[in-house]
């Protein structure tokens, strides 16, 4: 069940409290999120909605550990992210998100194979386990036969299907997606959004995604709001969230 | 783990034009560095291959070289009978020497040069046995006759077989050109040491200097106390390899200093073209190395692939400038030997080692070159750099 009251179980997959962060720009304190609450429960998918500016990448941003908040909590299955060195966020993230780009961000020289076994050579894991898992990961995204080759020679919606394998390849606690369909079609937006809740449905996936389309934040269980550095409940079904006062 | 290698080949290849820069510059200083290396090398290895383990040199106490010092025919009469001398049945093994320079002028511009004319002692062969008769003959004793080293008679103007040349106040003919196996000697004329001396209206008795084959290399402290502690004689004994390798330290310093500003100059221009290289694909890849430390490679996996991919260019560019100064090995050049004021041919004397050093040079720029565009790829905010174009 996914709250932002701050009022979740101890069990909640992560756990936020009291987020805040703020940047300085040109000497002047700009607070993006402001005592932000979120606890978020195994297999779920929320979307993260907002207007530009409403900080909806910099929470993606801290709860990924690519960032660090100005003061509250983060934490995600026990373990409290807010207050952990660089080098050990860092590993950290390699064992924990899976991150899905809106530009995909793929490494150009690299063939879509290489790009999908990169988190994988973070592990221990030998080189014939991780052509299994490189292979297994190809096949959830249907592109097995694609795998040698490069970014350049893939469509859109292929490239962000080797991003979502590359997402899931490692099997993360949880995945983060930045507008994972922003530079598709609506076609192929179609597939990629299918493909995610088949990662939630048949996988049992948990997704925590920003976007700005309401057609793709109404396949998510929950769409929250970010307003004034705050989450305030969306699209929702009364049974999947409780705002303080809302539900 | 490491980012894999393949992505620092490939990205190498992808942006070839900016890595060919790098890679001439970071050749165009190794060649030069080693180029000028290997000119010290062989002026040196020139000059220490005259001389001889089991010859000494006798010179005046104090004599820095045969230019300036001076042996009485007393003394050569007392050198003669001292222990460790060699020996064989026509006397002693030893050669009073008379060092001059004339001026030749160059084949290659004309204009004179100075060539060390050594006036010997007709058994001189029987004494620097690494020199042989390369054509011709050995000069008479009693003869106005010439014998001229193999890079002499390649350099200077007429002095080939059979020529006669005029120097001093006499005609020489010239009758053999000798083999000194690359050394200084191979730079030089000798004739008939009192035939030179009266040439140049120079009293017999007195020479430059004296040496003397050893009855073995270990006989030079026998040969040298009893020189030495004889109240008669002034002189100062050095093993021959020893003076002639003391002789090339000045000249191989002065290059080696001159070469070494020169290819730090260079190394300077070479830095900052690596550094512009990597700088630019740190520019470029600001996306690619966020997006690789959002995946969880760590800020020294990030140095450590910047690092490798400027040390794979710098290694590439030490290779080529290696591989452009290799042909120089051997070529013969000249110089001015500042011990003796004569002109000195030597070869460029490119070594295994000297290629190593090339090479080192060459990674050493790339550490230098690459090291701060990696720290700063490594240090950039990710969640920064992700939203680059």
């Amino acid at each position: 069940m996914i709250r932002v009251d701050g009022r979740g179980n101890s069990s909640s997959l992560i756990k936020v409290r009291g987020l805040n962060k703020t940047y300085s720009r040109g000497g002047e304190k700009i607070q993006v999120l402001q005592g932000l609450n979120l606890d978020v429960d195994k297999g779920d998918f929320v979307a993260f909605m907002g207007p530009s500016g409403s900080g909806k990448t910099t929470l993606l941003n801290l709860l990924g550990g690519l960032d660090v908040p100005s003061a509250g909590s983060i934490t995600v299955d026990g373990d409290e992210i807010t207050h952990m060195s660089g080098s050990k966020l860092t590993h950290w993230r390699a064992r924990h998100v899976g991150f899905i780009f809106q530009m995909y961000n793929l490494i150009p020289v690299l063939t879509a194979y290489q790009n999908v076994e990169l988190p994988l050579l973070l592990t221990k894991l030998s080189k014939s386990e991780r052509r299994k898992h490189v292979e297994t990961a190809l096949g959830v995204v249907n592109l097995a036969d694609r795998m040698h080759h490069y970014p350049r020679q893939l469509s859109g919606g292929q490239e962000q299907r080797v991003t979502i394998a590359r997402a899931i390849v490692s099997d993360p606690t949880f995945l983060l997606c930045d507008e994972p369909t922003g530079d598709l079609d609506r076609k192929s937006a179609d597939e990629i959004m299918a493909l995610i809740e088949e990662l939630v449905g048949k996988y049992n996936k948990t997704i925590l995604m920003v976007t700005h389309d309401p057609v793709v934040a109404a396949r998510a269980h929950t769409t929250l709001h970010l307003e004034k550095g705050v989450l305030v409940e969306g699209k929702a079904s009364p049974q999947t969230v409780m705002a303080g006062g809302a539900a | 783990m490491a980012i894999p290698i393949v992505y620092n080949f490939r990205s190498v290849k992808s942006r070839w034009t900016s890595t060919i820069v790098a890679v001439i510059g970071i050749a165009g200083t190794v060649g030069v560095f080693v180029a000028m290396l290997s000119l010290a090398r062989g002026f040196k290895a020139t000059l220490v291959s005259s001389g001889s383990e089991d010859n000494a040199i006798v010179m005046r106490a104090g004599a820095t070289s045969e230019m300036t010092s001076g042996v009485g025919l007393d003394s050569v009469k007392i050198l003669q009978d001292a222990p460790g001398v060699a020996r064989t049945a026509d006397g002693p093994l030893l050669t009073p020497e008379k060092v001059l320079i004339a001026p030749i002028p160059l084949l290659s511009t004309g204009t004179d040069a100075n060539v060390q004319v050594r006036g010997v002692s007709p058994n001189v062969l029987a004494i620097r046995r690494q020199i042989k008769m390369k054509e011709g003959r050995m000069f008479q004793p009693g003869l106005s006759e010439l014998i001229v080293g193999k890079n002499a008679t390649t350099t200077y103007t007429g002095l080939t077989l059979g020529n006669t040349i005029s120097l001093g106040s006499t005609k020489w003919q010239i009758v053999g050109i000798f083999d000194a196996g690359g050394s200084a000697f191979d730079s030089e004329m000798w004739g008939d040491i009192h035939l030179i001396s009266g040439a140049f209206k120079l009293p017999d008795t007195y020479f430059s200097s004296a040496t003397v084959h050893l009855t073995s290399a270990g006989a030079l402290q026998q040969f040298k106390d009893a020189v030495t502690s004889d109240p008669r004689l002034k002189v100062d004994v050095t093993r021959e390899i020893d003076y002639y390798s003391k002789q090339s330290t000045r000249m191989t310093q002065l290059i080696t200093v001159l070469g070494g500003f020169v290819a730090a100059i260079m190394a300077i221009g070479a830095i900052f073209g690596a550094l512009n290289t990597m700088y630019s694909a740190v520019a470029e890849r600001g996306r690619e190395i966020a997006t690789m430390r959002a995946l969880g490679f760590g800020s020294a996996s990030v140095v450590t692939s910047f690092l490798f991919e400027a040390l794979l260019i710098s290694f590439v560019g030490g290779l080529v400038g290696c591989l452009a100064v290799l042909p120089l090995n051997g070529l013969t050049t000249g110089a001015m030997n500042w011990q003796t004021f004569s002109h000195l041919a030597f070869a460029f004397k490119i070594t295994p080692v000297l290629l190593v050093i090339g090479v080192v040079f060459a990674l050493a720029m790339g550490v230098l070159g690459g090291m701060p565009p990696a720290i700063r790829a490594a240090s950039r905010p990710v969640a920064h750099a992700l939203r680059d174009l």
